[in-house]
């Protein structure tokens, strides 16, 4: 992690450090993403951690909150991890960064619009369908 | 750049008439993504695109899911194999997410010897992936005949909610098509890597730009995609 931290903070300024960066991995032409390949081997190490987590919420049967709440928190880092290393997210401009990951958090918009139609569904559905009245 | 757009604004350009003029407006120097080639963003908006797509199915489904009355079938029960007299609950789906990250972790090192023009690792790491991919699609066949035989369909199943099946069949079979067409695209990729075609610039797609291997990270970009919509789904459909 500590490797991500320092090329996150080494790519600000473009150029440069892009050469600095590849001659430090020992690599002789400084093009595209270029980064040693154990930064990928401890993500790959990562999600197997992590998906073994997820897995045993559900095998020890947590329930409720708790279950939820770990289900998110494992599901998200994942996410941030594939995105950031595997997909190079880390090193872009920010200016692709912000057109390409704000766009889907809107999508939490759609999210909260649907919890309360479909509270509502169910609602009518209690009422009108299950009492016999 | 900056400069030219917002230094000068009481005098525009003299301006070409009808449409031309507005290809020429809309052509002039206005690069956003400055270090990202064409295809790279092209492949972004494409991804973004998509998750908008499967957005609108997880949230059918959540949808689905808070507003029916009958009780919904445990994903844990549905989802689990007996092997050898255990039971070992959602064991293939736990299986098949081990199978894609290994396959996305094989496609990030195929990138990375892709730019230090290794072809014979780049082309191999991608036929990797491109086997792992088609692994999960067959695991997934076996889920499906599995279910199916034990009579789930998309207007019913044996164990509660009936839009169980609708949900299941949609997400999974829309994700699975994802999957196998970037196994396709990956074999098509690795065999022209493996031929050498981005170094002596062979005419055809995506080739033409001589020694230059970012069509492998673009194809990357889309296999990291079908991995990221089944964390998605592995959290949302099979463990909540």
């Amino acid at each position: 992690m500590a490797d991500t931290a320092v090329h996150v903070a080494g790519k600000q300024p473009p150029l440069p450090l892009h050469e600095h960066a590849a001659l430090a991995s020992g690599v002789a032409h400084a093009e595209g993403q270029q980064h040693p390949i154990k930064l990928y081997l401890v993500v790959w190490g990562w999600l197997f951690v992590l998906s073994a987590f997820s897995y045993l919420v559900d095998y020890f049967g947590f329930q409720g909150y708790l279950r939820w709440s770990l289900i998110l928190v494992f599901m998200m880092l994942k996410a941030g991890l594939i995105v950031a290393v595997f997909m190079h997210m880390a090193w872009e401009r920010l200016a692709l960064a912000y057109a390409i990951l704000l766009p889907p958090v809107l999508v939490l918009v759609f999210v909260a619009i649907m919890v309360f139609e479909s509270d509502y569904t169910h609602l009518i559905r209690v009422v009108f369908f299950t009492s016999p009245a | 750049m900056a400069e030219t757009a917002l230094t000068n604004p009481e005098e525009p350009p003299a301006r070409m008439a009808g449409w031309q003029g507005i290809a020429a407006d809309w052509s002039s120097d206005q690069r956003a993504f400055k270090n990202v080639s064409w295809g790279k963003a092209m492949m972004w908006i494409f991804l973004v695109s998509d998750t908008f797509i499967f957005g609108c199915f997880l949230l059918s489904y959540m949808t689905a899911r808070m507003s029916t009355t009958v009780p919904w079938p445990n994903a844990s029960e549905v989802f689990a194999l007996e092997i050898a007299g255990q039971h070992m609950p959602l064991l293939l789906i736990a299986i098949m997410t081990f199978v894609l990250i290994s396959s996305s972790g094989t496609m990030a090192m195929a990138v990375n010897f892709g730019y230090r023009r290794d072809r014979a690792r780049t082309a191999a790491l991608m036929l990797v992936t491109a086997a792992l991919g088609a692994a999960f699609v067959g695991m997934q066949a076996f889920e499906w005949t599995k279910l199916i035989m034990e009579g789930v369909r998309p207007w019913g199943n044996p164990w509660g909610a009936p839009q169980f099946g609708a949900s299941f069949f949609m997400i999974t079979g829309f994700h699975g098509t994802h999957v196998t067409f970037g196994v396709i695209f990956l074999v098509i990729v690795a065999r022209k890597v493996w031929r050498g075609d981005f170094d002596h610039a062979r005419r055809g797609f995506f080739t033409s730009r001589k020694g230059n291997y970012e069509i492998v990270e673009i194809t990357g970009l889309y296999w990291h995609f079908v991995d990221l919509v089944w964390v998605f789904i592995f959290a949302f459909f099979y463990l909540w």
